[in-house]
């Protein structure tokens, strides 16, 4: 197996779905002969041409109206969002027309499409370019959302968002681009959407995550394991449909549980799976459910100090599960 | 402020022990609500606060026992309508800022301080363990916690458990449930903490023992009439009232008629003189788990057997269930007591203060006895043990008494109405 960062994975899986299937195609900003801001499609314009990739306008509701067009009539359009936060144009085609598509015409559409969009903090991105959108769009039925945090998630996650028959959104954390180093398995391996995986075991606490924050969470149990505090890290993988089954059963194993974002505290995904601990393993609890997120403020800051003060960290984690493991 | 005192929980009390607080200071208290668990030799009750306020200290532990009219705790009278103060302005800055300064541990999760409930309060992981491993209350007592605030965490139970089932370690190190048989060196027993009940027995059977100078006095007396009687009618009388019909009612109206004939045992000592007590009390005594309970058949002088059947059966199931109020156990003027049931034939009982006597009825056996013509008959004998307090009267009366009882239950038939 080689060693790959997640922008590689991801590279590599968009190549191999567009050489197994002809109907794939990319479409966004600057993904043309420019390979996309991060480089994310990189030498895909050389070998697919400009049939399969396409350079779009600057124009979000553009982008994933096109690809929902597309998708109707058979073809299986990767859409790619510059970055995360030039969403909102979209919203009312993702919202209203591609989550709602299957259930407005009783099934007889599907919307076999990929909504990629580089997400998350920690690059001196500030504004504009380091929001977490997660909870807002796990929140609409409809709507697949995936957050891939290794390298060979990343091409996993792709390959199945790509397969699935429904439209996906597919968040790359922009800081794990060229952070996150791991090993890909060779060959056409899918990772199922809706399923988490223990990325360590533990028996102490459990630490739950996914995106960047799953590599400060293993960074944390390491630590933690130097300290005797024995700790699971679980990465959800997938946002909707979130993987009950492995929530509880980590929940149930540990009896204390910590739960880390970086999107805003209020009604983020933390408050979901807090939700889904006390309402089936409350019995198998030895501490509250605790969560570490970014605050309520309206944007991550630029000034590096405020960025940091914004940002969970290794630090803020060990703080935490200290904290959790004494209670 | 005013200040709650251990209240007396029937004459007889002189003092009662805290069972359990349910109150905590700092908290909300309406007037009447359940304040605090007393628990007395004669009855676990629940005594509700006097105003409503904010229980402000609580000056007595649970486990401790103080004397009736002790202050116990202190709560403070809440002013009906609140006046308005007018709120510091800057708390709204304020609270923006800690939003700002500390975005995190501005709504951290809260954790269990070091309160006084934080020793007692154990997650549902905990709780799970100790049903699932049958740790004892004892044995709980002796996990320390390591989590926040003395907190025992699942940790700590299953360190303890693996622990208790260990075998003794090669070092030496010796675990209660692991001593190895030594040779021929007695083994140690095991010390079974008093429960407030226990102490609370114990305390008054010892000032009885040491105030009241008993006597004590034996009478043999043929049952076989009532035997048969209970034999007929204790099936219809099970189908109309839904209760069984037991020797205890029966032997019960027997002493009221005793004491309605001897009123001088139905009464109490005092330096002043010897107190007649007008009502006809009937303490009944019933075993419970952790000790004994003496409810009491209120005006058992009015009633008949009927009536005091279903009494004493209420009584004694309430007893069991620890529903017992405070008037349930106040106001005896006499005990009768059972413990014939477990076989016993010559019982010794320890009187009750400020009671004059008790009676026990022993065990109701099959006896070949010489009756009338010499001849010799199977008949259901017991005997009924009276202990008095020879202060308030003498044999003979005590004699008399027994006599009295005697004949009425020799003399039982058909005839004797059970309504």
């Amino acid at each position: 197996m080689a060693v790959k960062t997640v922008i590689e994975a991801i590279r590599e899986g968009m190549d191999e779905e567009m050489a197994r299937d002809e109907s794939v195609f990319l479409i966004g900003e600057d993904v043309g002969n420019r390979g996309g801001v991060f480089l994310a499609s990189d030498g895909l314009f050389k070998k697919y041409g400009e049939l399969r990739v396409i350079d779009s306008p600057l124009a979000e509701s553009c982008i994933v109206g096109v690809a929902i067009g597309a998708a109707v009539n058979g073809m299986r359009p990767i859409a790619e969002i510059q970055f995360a936060d030039f969403i909102a144009p979209a919203m009312n085609q993702i919202i209203e027309e591609a989550a709602r598509f299957c259930y407005r015409t009783a099934g007889d559409f599907n919307l076999p499409m990929v909504i990629r969009a580089p997400w998350g903090g920690g690059v001196h991105g500030a504004l504009y370019h380091s929001q977490s959108i997660e909870a807002t769009f796990g929140h609409i039925p409809g709507l697949k959302v995936v957050v891939p945090g290794t390298p060979a998630d990343a091409k996993g996650l792709l390959k199945a968002a790509v397969r699935d028959p429904d439209p996906v959104l597919y968040l790359e954390h922009k800081r794990t681009y060229r952070l996150v180093k791991g090993e890909v398995p060779e060959g056409d391996r899918v990772v199922p959407i809706g399923k988490a995986d223990v990325k360590r075991e533990g028996k102490d606490l459990s630490l739950i995550a996914y995106g960047l924050m799953l590599t400060y969470c293993l960074e944390a149990a390491e630590k933690l394991a130097a300290e005797g505090v024995s700790a699971e890290v679980l990465d959800l993988r997938t946002i909707k449909p979130i993987d009950q089954a492995a929530i509880i059963a980590t929940a149930r194993k540990t009896g204390k549980v910590l739960v880390v974002h970086e999107d805003n505290r209020f009604a983020g995904i933390a408050a979901e799976v807090m939700a889904i601990i006390m309402e089936n393993a409350f019995d198998a609890l030895d501490a509250p459910v605790m969560r570490l997120t970014g605050p309520d403020v309206p944007a991550m800051p630029f000034n590096h100090v405020l960025e940091e003060a914004f940002m969970p960290n290794v630090e803020k984690i060990l703080a935490k599960a200290r904290e959790l493991a004494a209670y | 402020m005013a200040s709650v005192k251990m209240p007396q929980l029937g004459e007889s009390i002189t003092e009662g022990t805290i069972a359990r607080w349910l109150k905590q200071p700092g908290d909300q208290v309406k007037k009447y609500e359940g304040l605090v668990e007393i628990i007395t030799d004669k009855v676990n009750a629940e005594v509700p606060a006097p105003l409503a306020g904010i229980l402000k200290e609580i000056k007595v532990k649970e486990g401790a026992t103080v004397t009736v009219g002790t202050e116990i705790a202190v709560i403070e009278e809440s002013v009906t309508a609140t006046p308005a103060t007018s709120a510091p302005p800057s708390k709204e800055i304020e609270e923006v800022q800690a939003a700002f300064n500390a975005p995190d541990a501005a709504a951290s999760v809260p954790v269990a301080g070091p309160s006084s409930e934080g020793r007692t309060r154990l997650s549902p992981a905990v709780r799970a363990l100790i049903e699932e491993h049958r740790i004892s209350d004892a044995e709980l007592s002796r996990i320390a916690g390591s989590g926040i605030g003395g907190r025992i965490s699942k940790k700590d139970v299953e360190d303890f458990v693996s622990k208790r089932t260990q075998p003794a370690t090669a070092n030496g190190e010796q675990r209660q449930t692991a001593a190895p048989p030594a040779q021929s060196a007695p083994t140690a027993g095991t010390t079974v903490p008093l429960s407030p009940m226990r102490r609370a027995i114990a305390t008054n059977m010892v000032k009885s023992k040491q105030t009241i100078p008993h006597a004590w006095t034996v009478a043999e007396v043929d049952m076989t009439n009532v035997v048969r009687f209970r034999q007929k009618a204790k099936d219809s009388f099970k189908l109309r009232e839904g209760i069984d019909l037991t020797f205890v009612p029966i032997i019960v109206k027997a002493v009221v008629e005793g004491l309605k004939a001897v009123p001088v045992l139905n009464a109490s000592w005092s330096e002043g003189g010897v107190v007649l007590h007008k009502d006809i009390n009937i303490g009944v005594a019933v075993s419970v788990d952790d000790g004994l309970i003496v409810p009491v058949v209120h005006q058992a002088d009015r009633m008949s057997i009927s009536g005091l059947a279903k009494a004493i059966d209420d009584l004694a199931k309430r007893a069991r269930a620890g529903k017992l109020g405070i008037p349930d156990v106040q106001g005896g003027t006499f005990t009768v007591n059972n413990p014939g049931t477990f076989g016993t034939v010559l019982s010794y009982s320890i009187i009750a203060p400020p009671q004059a006597g008790i009676l026990a009825m022993d065990a109701i056996v099959k006896r070949a006895i010489v009756v009338e013509g010499d001849a010799i008959a199977v008949r259901s004998m017991m005997n009924l043990c009276l202990s008095f307090d020879h202060r308030v009267l003498d044999g003979v009366s005590a004699a008399r008494f027994l006599q009295g009882v005697r004949r009425w239950l020799e003399g039982f038939s058909d005839q004797v109405p059970l309504y």
